[in-house]
């Protein structure tokens, strides 16, 4: 006589999980999740044992930032879920598709203040896309279906599934059928009407100085190819976000680099004095803008994004077409114009000067370790191959600058959260998505400090990464605005750290102190070169400051810039690791 | 929030599908607590179609405000649909009730008055009467008006619900699609006898 078919809600979990493609999860077991935990240990899944809850969170958002695929994260409830909040809200602000599965008290317990219980789809519900309480051991399968569904598909966000301990251990008979996900409410593909797509073309057509506004959804679109296609037909300069930087490839000849508060001057320029902005997957942030009341006042704006709730919310567009970006393009492509404006082109050069030359980048070290210069070394060396991660801060703004991305999803960074703490958990997914690929954490000894523990999950899976701390001895960033805002008065931002390398070692891990220049190309070549993940140490030049930048709420334009004094040694030789195979256009 | 050019500030009326799931009440509360506003009143019923609620929620917004309220409500997962009738013709009602307390003489007027206004006498006791109205908000407050001066004890007002006029309206109502499924979208109290 055959068995019948037979299954608790914890085998549940991991067989739907298997079922979207899932072979590893960043978790931490505890009470209310140990029947899952239990169950995993039958299945094909690689579980890695995160040191806190947040760094399982953002494991999964590297995994998901690096892949492209849903990561997911588990943990138990009450605390275990509660410090899950700031990734699940890292993902929500940087549209990262991720899963995160928590254990819930006993369905009988709920709302009786009962031993680590929280409300945690309550706590969650506004740093969610979607999130589900699942009480029944028959929703466990089509909650989870419908997560993965709902987190990967319209513009991508976190989703957060709570399953009681009772739903986990209850067996089941009916076996879950999980077809086409029905949800009449969500639409998350929408199409713009031909209408708006033609007068967009023509904005763009008539346009005599465009300039392109490249965003992190060109990424999550797959659209970088169209985009490329768009812009070098009609030759339109890019100006990118933060989190749009490797979507078009930083030698590319119209790519500008970062718009922005710590954006080039230029490029900013360029965007200012722009007749038309071609929004692609972003979402004119604060950060972007500077003072809404003078940006681009001269542009006609076009507006794509999958997410309509972003047209007109900063900025007022002429035209907005909602849809996946690539599809758009696809349907826009066929009616756009060759141009040739090389006038706007020029003019874009005129303005760019000699902001190469006052680059920190090209002056001497004068034997004093800048940040700037140990970021340009990490990329000399890598070749501009490896995937980075960062924090938030001055650290975060160096690299976007001075590690020229190439290839899509290789920066994955905080943005719209700014979350300290992000890089090094954010690696560990980064790496486990992409073993093949080098890996390097760049965070300051503020960020760092806050998930350092997260190097024990390292040791542990013998994962290898290498890790730059930009050590200043402060809060750097904080600090830069106490010195411009507030006087000079550094409130709270001294910060002590404990030897880093040696911290490393304590680990098992490889650790250097890297105090000046010419000791950087040696450490990063053995770092790269040990087969355990190595932290360096580089103890930089103390109050040293991101230039050049927009104050908040400043004109765009009125930027402080790279004192000029600085400018008078001889530039280096800009070294290009990567075959451009192109003229740079500036 | 800075007001938009058409920056009047004036109720605006949101009619809002939504699937009958214990928390979606609260996902759409959330987003106008999130922009702190106040909601001036809100109901909630079953609509025409199983396993859909309908929402009337008043709000006291500028237009630009509004029309990005509507936005973040069709975002969410479990709303089907939702509308900004403020400009539709529309019937716009709220039923209220009224205890006053009232012998003699005076309750004779009150009898007298709720025939006069088309409020119903509901319930009478000894020594009060209970009028109920059903009627445009503005109604409902002269109602209030009159009545005061006989001392109302008690009163209740349900908040507006509205309806478009004519046969084919922008309102008809959104069909779920599917039968209602157990699925529990998140754990807030629900306060009426409805499920959302």
């Amino acid at each position: 006589m055959t068995k019948r078919w037979r299954r608790t809600g914890a085998q549940l979990i991991w067989e739907t999980l298997l079922g979207e493609g899932v072979h590893t999860v960043f978790g931490y077991p505890g009470g209310a999740i140990l029947p899952a935990y239990d169950a995993m240990l039958d299945y094909p899944i690689r579980h890695i044992l995160v040191r806190h809850e947040q760094g399982a969170t953002h494991m999964a958002d590297g995994y998901s930032r690096a892949s492209g695929e849903v990561g997911v994260a588990v943990a138990t409830s009450g605390p275990g879920a509660t410090n899950m909040v700031t990734g699940i809200a890292t993902a929500m602000l940087d549209s990262s598709p991720i899963v995160c599965v928590t254990g819930q008290v006993g369905s009988a317990l709920i709302g009786t203040d009962a031993f680590q219980e929280t409300d945690v789809t309550g706590v969650t519900l506004p740093i969610t896309k979607h999130n589900y309480l699942v009480t029944e051991v028959d929703e466990i399968a089509p909650a989870l279906h419908e997560a993965f569904y709902v987190a990967r598909s319209g513009r991508p966000g976190p989703v957060l599934v709570d399953i009681t301990k009772d739903a986990q251990q209850a067996f089941t008979q009916r076996r879950p059928r999980l077809g086409k996900v029905d949800l009449p409410g969500y639409r998350p593909e929408p199409r713009p009407p031909e209408s708006e797509l033609q007068s967009a073309a023509e904005l763009i057509n008539r346009a005599e100085r465009p300039v392109i506004l490249a965003g992190h959804g060109i990424l999550i679109s797959g659209a970088m190819g169209r985009v490329r296609e768009l812009a070098e037909r009609a030759r339109i300069p890019i100006a990118m976000t933060l989190l749009g930087i490797g979507a078009i490839p930083a030698n590319h000849a119209l790519n500008m680099g970062m718009m922005g508060m710590h954006g080039e001057s230029w490029v900013n320029q360029a965007i200012q004095e722009a007749d038309l902005l071609l929004a692609l997957g972003m979402r004119f942030d604060d950060r972007v803008t500077g003072s809404l009341k003078t940006y681009a006042p001269n542009a006609a704006k076009i507006h794509i994004d999958i997410d309509p709730a972003e047209f007109n919310k900063n900025v007022r567009v002429d035209v907005a077409l909602a849809g996946d970006l690539s599809a758009v393009l696809a349907h826009l492509l066929p009616v756009i114009e060759a141009r040739d404006r090389s006038e706007w082109l020029g003019s874009i050069r005129g303005f760019k000067g000699d902001t190469a030359v006052r680059d920190i980048q090209n002056l001497p070290d004068m034997g004093k370790l800048y940040a700037a210069h140990v970021i340009h070394d990490i990329w000399r060396m890598t070749g501009g191959k490896a995937i980075v991660t960062t924090d938030v801060g001055q650290h975060q703004m160096w690299e976007a600058q001075y590690y020229r991305h190439n290839e899509p999803r290789s920066l994955i960074t905080s943005g719209g959260l700014g979350t300290m703490g992000f890089a090094l958990p954010a690696a560990v997914g980064a790496k486990v998505a992409r073993p093949d690929d080098e890996v390097w954490v760049i965070a300051g000894d503020g960020g760092f400090q806050m998930t350092m523990c997260e190097l024990a999950t390292i040791a542990q899976e013998r994962l290898k990464l290498n890790v730059a701390i930009i050590n200043n001895g402060y809060l750097g960033m904080v600090r830069q605005w106490q010195e411009f805002f507030y006087d000079r008065r550094y409130a709270g931002t001294p910060i002590l750290s404990p030897d880093f390398a040696a911290l490393a070692r304590s680990f098992g891990l490889g650790g250097e102190v890297v105090k000046s220049r010419q000791e950087v190309e040696g450490a990063v070549e053995r770092a790269r070169a040990d087969e355990r993940t190595v932290v360096l140490d580089f103890q930089v030049e103390k109050e040293d400051t991101v230039y050049p930048m927009v104050p908040t709420g400043a004109r765009l334009q009125d930027m402080i810039r790279r004192p000029g004094q600085e400018a008078d040694g001889e530039p280096e030789s800009e070294e290009e690791p990567v075959a451009a195979g192109r003229t740079v256009e500036w | 929030m800075t007001p938009g050019p058409d920056g009047r500030i004036r109720p605006h009326i949101f009619v809002v599908w939504v699937e009958d799931l214990p928390g979606v009440l609260n996902r759409v509360t959330s987003l106008f607590r999130r922009r702190g506003f106040n909601i001036e009143s809100l109901s909630v019923g079953p609509a025409r179609a199983p396993g859909v609620s309908r929402m009337t929620i008043v709000v006291r917004t500028d237009a630009t405000t509004a029309r990005r309220m509507l936005v973040q409500l069709s975002r969410l997962v479990n709303v089907l649909r939702a509308d900004d009738i403020t400009n539709e013709p529309a019937i716009h009602h709220e039923l209220a009730m009224f205890k006053i307390q009232a012998t003699g003489e005076e309750r004779t007027q009150v009898i007298q008055l709720a025939g006069a206004t088309g409020a119903r006498l509901v319930d009478i006791a000894p020594e009060s009467v209970v009028l109920e109205a059903t009627a445009s908000p503005a109604k409902i407050d002269g109602l209030e008006e009159v009545l005061r001066p006989y001392g109302i004890v008690e009163q209740v007002r349900t908040g507006l619900v509205g309806m478009a006029r004519g046969a084919a309206s922008v309102m008809t109502d959104p069909d779920a699609r599917k039968p209602p499924k157990r699925r529990r979208a998140s754990s807030d109290e629900n306060g009426g006898s409805h499920s959302v």
